[in-house]
C-alpha cells in the first residue's frame, strides 16, 4: 500500500472513529477531528519529502483492479502538480478546523455529523487529484458533490438550501456531461488498444478531429462550471454566500481547484489538438472572467460575495494561465492555484470572524476596525494585499507568471489581464478602506479582538503568504517540471527562453 | 394421431415448482383454517422460491432450445433474469406480507357495512400470495419463451394476477379500484396489439418462432414484418411503460397496495425487459434496419418525457414512477445496442434497479400519518430529523436512482451508456446523461424535504416496521450499496450470463 493510500484513507478512518462516539460530547470530537486532521497534515508532509523533484513520472503509484469486467482500477500516483493540491488540501483543513472550532454549534444537525463529513470530504479531495484512473477520478469528482451539498445545506447561513441545490445542480450537470465523454473516450480506447481508464494510456489515442473536439467540450464543461469560469459561474456567490467560512474556504480554496487542475490533466493532456482549437475561446472566457469578476466584486456590498467575485478573477487569470500553453504560464497557474487556496482561506476566515462578532456580512456595517481589533484587522489587510498580488506577497509571484507566460503568446489577452489587476486595487482597497480604517462605525466600538486560538489559526496562513512571497522556489521546484511536460507533451514550445528561477 | 411432447422437466423445474406452490396456495386457502392461513401462505410462498432457486442453480451450466418442444429455451440469460426475478421476488413478499396494506375483503363494496365488519373481524385476503405465485410463474416463463403463443400466454399469466393485486388496496380502496380497472383495460388493448403484430409476424414468416421468423428475415413483403414488429413492439412497450404507451403507470403505482407497486415495478420490468432483450436479439436482430430507429426514437423520448414530467410530480409514488418511466428509456438503450455488452449491461441494470426499487417502495409503506400511508411529498418535510436512519437510506436510494457514483444506479447507467455508445449510438448516450442531469433535481428536491426542512404539525411519522418489511428493506439497501462499491461479482457474472441461443 501506497503512502498516497495511507494519508487518502487516514481522514475516513478518523470519521469511522468519530462515527462510533456519542454525539453529545462535542467538545471531544472536535478534538479528535483537529488532531487526526493535523496527523493527515503531517503525513503528508512525508509525500512532499519523499518526492523526488528530478522525476517527473508519477511517484508513490499503487494500482489494483476494482472493477476488472471495465478493467477500472484503483490507480493513484502523484506528480509535482497533484502533490502541491494534496498539500494544500491537507493543510488547510486544520487550519479551517481550528479557525471555525464554533461553527457547526448552530446547525441543523449535530458537531458529528459536521466533522465526520469535512473529514469524508478530505479523503476525497486528497482521492480527486491523486486518482491516476479516469473513472477513480469521475467517482471522487462527483461523490465530492455530497457531502458538500450537506454541509452548505446543513450549516450554512441565509438562502442556504436554495445555493446548495444550485451548486448541486450545476456540478452535476457538469459532471453527467463529462460521463459522456468518459465513456465516450473508454470506447474509443476499446477500439484501439484494449478498453482502458489508465490516463497515460488514454493519451495515446488517435481520436478524429471532430469526436474529439465534442469529447474536449464534455470535459471542459464540466471542469468551467466547477472553476468557475464565466458564464458557468452563477452558483457560487450564492454558495459562498450560504456556506459556513470554513465551508467557503474549502470550497473555493480547494474544491474549485479540481476544475483547474482537471483542465491540465485531462483537456489538455488528453485532447491536446482540441484544446488547441479552444485556446482562443477558452483565453477570451478567462479574460472575461479577469474583467467580469473584478467589476462585480467591487459593486458587491456583502463581504462574502466580494470574496467570491475576486475568486471568479483569479480564476480567469488561472484559466489563462493554463491555455496561454508557456512553461511560465502553466507553472504560474499551478503556483497560483496553491496561493489563491491560501489568501482566500485567509480571506474568508477573518470574514467570517468579523461577521460572527457584527453580525452582519454588510461591508458598510464595519468601520475603523483597526482602531478596535487591530490584530483581526492587519491580517485582513494582509490577506486582502495578497488578493491584490502586492509584491512580496505571495499571488504577486504566481500573477507575474501568468501574465509573462501569457504576454509571449496572446499579448493582447495579457495586457488586458493586468486591468484586472488595478481593478483588484479598488476592489480590495475600497473594502480595507471602509471597514478598517475611517471613524469606529457605531455598534463597532465594543468587538473583541481575536482568541489566542484564532490567532494559532491565521498565523500558519499568513506566515505562507509572507515566505511564498519571498521565497517561492521549493513550492516552483515541484511544479516547474510538470508544468514543463504537460506544456511540451501538448506539442508546444516556448516562445521565449525559461524564466530564470 | 398425437404425440406427446417432450419435455426436459429439470430445465423447465423453477417455473413448474412455482406454479405448484400457487397452486397448493390456492389448497391452502380452501381447507386450511382462516387463523393460520398467512403463516402457511407465507412460508410456502419463501419455500416454493428458495426451492425454485435452487433448481435454477443446480441447471445454471445447461441450456436447450427444445426445454417444451420449440416453445421455451433454457440458456444462460434465461436463467440469469429469472433468477434475478425469484431473488426480487423472494425480498418482494416480506412486504407483502404485512397485509395490513391489503383490504380485508375484497369483495366487501368501500364504504359498505361488509367492509366495517370484515375490518373489525380483522380478516386478511390471503390470497394475494397464490395471486402472487402465479405472477411471478409468468414472470420466469416471459423471458424464456420462443414462440409468439408462449410469449402471450406467459404475459397474461404474469398480468391477470397483477390487475387483481392492484386493486386491493386497504386506504383509498375506489382509487385502488380504478386503477386496477385502467390497468386492466389498457393491458387488455396492449396485449390485443401484441396478438395482432403476432398474426402478421406469422403470415410473413409462416411460423411462430423467434428463431423461424429471425431466419425469414430479408424477405419479400417486408412491410409485414414492419407491422408485425410494431405491434408486438406495442404490447411490450407497453408493459415496460415507455412512452407513448406509459399513461397507466403512475396512477397504478399510486394506487396499488404500496408492495405491490415495489413487486409490479421491479419484477416486471424485470420480465418485460428480459422478454424484450430477447425478442429482439434474437427474433428481431436480423431485421435490425426497419426496429433500430424506431425504438431510439421511443427510448429518447421515454427518457426525456419520464425525466421531465417527474419534476412537477408531487406524490412519491408518481414520482417514482415517472422515474420508472425514465429508467425504462435508459434500459432501451441496452436493446438498441444489440450487443454482447447491452445485453449484459442490461442484466446488471435490471438487478440493480430492481433492488433499489424494492427497498424505496418498501420504505414509502412505512411513512404514515393516522389514517394510514402519505405518499404526499409536501408533507414529508421533515422526515430527515424525525428519523434520520429511515430518510437516509431512502435518500441513498434515490441518489442511486439519480445514477451518482458509489452507487449501483451509476455502475449500471455506465454499463448501459457504453454499451450503447460502443453500437455507435452517441445521440442516446447525450440524451441518457441531460435527461440524468435533468432526473438529479426531482432526486435531490426530495432529500430536500426530508432534511433541510423542518417539519410542520401535520408531517408524517414512520411507523415502527415489522420485522418482515425491516429485512427486506435493509437487504434492499445493503445489496444497492455493495453493488455501487464492489459491482465485479454481479459484472462478471452477469457478463457470463449474457448469451441468448437460438
Amino acid at each position: 500500500m501506497s503512502l498516497l493510500t495511507i494519508v487518502g484513507l487516514l481522514p475516513l478512518i478518523i470519521a469511522g472513529i468519530i462515527s462510533v462516539l456519542p454525539s453529545k460530547n462535542n467538545e471531544l470530537i472536535k478534538r479528535i477531528a483537529f488532531a487526526g486532521s493535523v496527523i493527515v497534515a503531517l503525513a503528508s508532509l512525508f509525500l512532499a519529502i519523499g518526492f523526488d523533484k528530478s522525476n517527473t513520472s508519477l511517484q508513490f503509484v499503487q494500482s489494483n483492479a476494482w472493477i476488472p469486467t471495465f478493467n477500472i482500477n484503483y490507480a493513484v500516483g502523484l506528480d509535482g502538480i497533484s502533490l502541491v493540491l494534496i498539500l494544500l488540501s491537507t493543510i488547510l483543513v486544520p487550519i479551517v478546523l481550528l479557525a471555525t472550532w464554533h461553527e457547526s454549534d448552530g446547525g441543523r444537525w449535530s458537531s458529528k455529523a459536521f466533522y465526520i463529513l469535512i473529514l469524508v470530504l478530505e479523503t476525497m479531495m486528497i482521492g480527486v487529484f491523486a486518482a491516476t484512473d479516469l473513472f477513480l477520478f469521475y467517482v471522487f469528482f462527483e461523490a465530492m458533490l455530497i457531502p458538500i451539498y450537506f454541509l452548505i445545506g446543513g450549516y450554512g447561513s441565509g438562502n442556504k438550501s436554495a445555493a446548495a441545490v444550485k451548486f448541486l445542480l450545476y456540478s452535476l450537470f457538469g459532471g453527467l456531461l463529462m460521463l459522456a465523454s468518459i465513456i465516450g473516450i473508454y470506447v474509443i480506447s476499446g477500439n484501439q488498444i484494449g478498453a482502458t481508464f489508465d490516463l497515460t494510456q488514454l493519451a495515446t489515442l488517435k481520436i478524429d478531429n471532430r469526436t474529439e473536439n465534442l469529447l474536449f467540450l464534455g470535459f471542459f464543461i464540466a471542469f468551467a462550471i466547477k472553476a468557475p469560469l464565466w458564464p458557468f459561474h452563477t452558483w457560487l456567490p450564492d454558495a459562498a454566500k450560504a456556506a459556513t467560512p470554513g465551508t467557503s474556504v474549502l470550497l473555493l480554496g480547494v474544491l474549485d481547484k479540481v476544475g483547474t487542475y482537471g483542465m491540465i490533466r485531462f483537456c489538455i493532456q488528453l485532447f491536446p489538438d482540441a484544446s488547441k482549437t479552444f485556446t482562443p475561446i477558452i483565453i477570451t472566457l478567462a479574460v472575461v472572467s479577469i474583467i467580469y469578476g473584478a467589476f462585480m466584486a467591487i459593486g458587491q456590498k456583502d463581504i462574502k460575495g466580494l470574496i467570491a467575485f475576486t475568486s471568479i478573477s483569479h480564476f480567469g487569470f488561472i484559466t489563462m494561465g493554463i491555455f496561454a500553453m508557456t512553461s511560465q504560464g502553466m507553472s504560474g497557474a499551478n503556483l497560483y492555484m496553491v496561493n489563491h487556496g491560501f489568501s482566500t482561506a485567509a480571506l474568508f476566515l477573518i470574514a467570517g470572524w468579523m461577521i460572527k462578532r457584527r453580525r452582519s456580512s454588510t461591508i458598510s456595517d464595519f468601520g475603523g476596525l483597526q482602531r478596535v481589533t487591530p490584530v483581526m484587522a492587519w491580517t485582513f489587510f494582509i490577506a486582502g494585499m495578497s488578493s491584490l498580488a502586492l509584491p512580496g506577497l505571495s499571488s504577486f509571484v504566481s500573477e507575474f507568471l501568468v501574465l509573462v507566460g501569457t504576454f509571449t503568446r496572446y499579448p493582447i489577452a495579457a495586457v488586458i489581464g493586468t486591468i484586472g489587476i488595478v481593478l483588484a486595487a479598488l476592489y480590495i482597497l475600497i473594502p480595507v478602506q471602509k471597514m478598517l480604517h475611517g471613524p469606529i462605525a457605531a455598534s463597532n466600538e465594543k468587538l473583541t479582538d481575536l482568541s489566542l486560538r484564532e490567532k494559532l489559526a491565521i498565523s500558519p496562513v499568513i506566515l505562507i503568504i509572507i515566505l511564498m512571497g519571498f521565497y517561492p522556489k521549493p513550492v516552483l521546484d515541484l511544479i516547474n517540471p510538470t508544468s514543463e511536460k504537460v506544456v511540451v507533451n501538448a506539442g508546444y514550445t516556448d516562445p521565449v527562453a525559461k524564466v530564470v528561477k | 394421431m398425437l404425440t406427446a411432447p417432450s419435455l426436459s422437466y429439470a430445465l423447465l423445474a423453477p417455473i413448474l415448482i412455482v406454479l405448484a406452490g400457487a397452486v397448493a396456495g390456492v389448497l391452502v386457502e380452501a381447507f386450511v383454517s382462516m387463523v393460520h392461513r398467512t403463516a402457511i401462505q407465507l412460508t410456502l410462498s419463501i419455500g416454493t422460491l428458495l426451492l425454485s432457486l435452487q433448481q435454477l442453480w443446480r441447471i445454471r451450466d445447461q441450456s436447450s432450445t427444445t426445454a417444451a418442444v420449440n416453445s421455451v429455451t433454457i440458456d444462460k440469460a434465461g436463467i440469469f433474469l429469472q433468477a434475478t426475478v425469484i431473488l426480487l421476488a423472494l425480498v418482494a413478499v416480506l412486504l407483502i406480507a404485512d397485509l395490513d396494506n391489503f383490504v380485508a375483503l375484497a369483495s366487501a363494496l368501500p364504504g359498505s357495512n361488509e367492509e366495517q365488519s370484515s375490518l373489525r373481524e380483522k380478516s386478511k385476503q390471503t390470497e394475494i400470495f397464490p395471486l402472487f405465485l402465479f405472477a411471478v410463474a409468468g414472470m420466469m416463463l416471459f423471458p424464456v419463451a420462443t414462440d409468439l403463443i408462449t410469449l402471450f400466454v406467459a404475459l397474461e399469466v404474469f398480468s391477470l394476477p397483477l390487475y387483481l393485486l392492484a386493486g386491493l388496496s386497504r386506504r383509498r380502496r375506489l382509487l385502488s379500484q380504478e386503477s386496477a380497472l385502467k390497468y386492466f383495460l389498457l393491458g387488455a388493448y396492449a396485449s390485443a396489439f401484441f396478438l395482432f403484430g403476432a398474426a402478421f409476424l406469422y403470415g410473413y414468416a409462416g411460423t411462430i418462432s423467434l428463431a423461424g421468423i429471425s431466419a425469414a428475415a430479408g424477405g419479400a413483403n417486408d412491410i409485414f414484418l414492419l407491422i408485425g414488429i410494431i405491434f408486438v413492439s406495442v404490447g411490450l412497450l407497453f408493459k415496460i411503460s415507455a412512452v407513448p404507451f406509459h399513461s397507466w403507470t403512475p396512477d397504478v403505482y399510486q394506487g396499488a397496495p404500496t408492495p405491490v407497486t415495489a413487486f409490479m415495478a421491479a419484477c416486471t420490468k424485470v420480465a418485460a425487459f428480459g422478454a424484450i432483450l430477447r425478442i429482439f436479439y434474437v427474433g428481431f436482430a436480423e431485421s435490425q434496419t426497419i426496429w433500430r430507429p424506431i425504438i431510439t426514437a421511443v427510448a429518447i423520448i421515454t427518457m426525456l418525457f419520464g425525466s421531465l414530467v417527474a419534476i412537477a410530480q408531487r406524490d412519491v409514488k408518481r414520482m417514482l414512477a415517472y422515474s420508472s418511466i425514465a429508467h425504462a428509456g435508459f434500459l432501451l438503450s441496452g436493446v438498441v445496442a444489440l450487443n454482447k455488452d447491452g445485453l449484459a449491461a442490461s442484466l446488471f441494470y435490471l438487478f440493480a434497479y430492481g433492488f433499489a426499487t424494492l427497498g424505496a417502495f418498501g420504505i414509502i409503506a412505512l411513512i404514515r400519518d393516522s389514517s394510514g400511508e402519505v405518499s404526499d411529498l409536501n408533507r414529508w418535510v421533515g422526515l430527515g430529523k424525525k428519523s434520520p436512519l429511515i430518510a437516509a437510506t431512502f435518500s441513498f436510494l434515490l441518489l442511486s436512482f439519480a445514477g451518482i457514483p458509489l452507487t449501483s444506479g451509476f455502475v449500471g447507467k455506465f454499463a448501459i451508456f457504453s454499451a450503447a455508445y460502443e453500437s455507435g449510438n452517441i445521440a442516446l448516450v447525450v440524451v441518457g446523461v441531460l435527461a440524468s442531469a435533468i432526473a438529479a433535481f426531482f432526486y435531490i428536491r426530495v432529500i430536500i424535504m426530508m432534511f433541510f426542512t423542518d417539519p410542520v404539525n401535520d408531517s408524517v411519522s414512520v411507523i415502527i416496521p415489522s420485522i418482515k418489511s425491516r429485512v427486506s428493506i435493509i437487504i434492499s439497501a445493503v445489496i444497492s450499496i455493495t453493488l455501487g462499491i464492489a459491482p465485479s461479482l454481479l459484472l462478471t457474472t452477469a457478463d457470463n450470463f449474457a448469451n441468448f441461443i437460438k
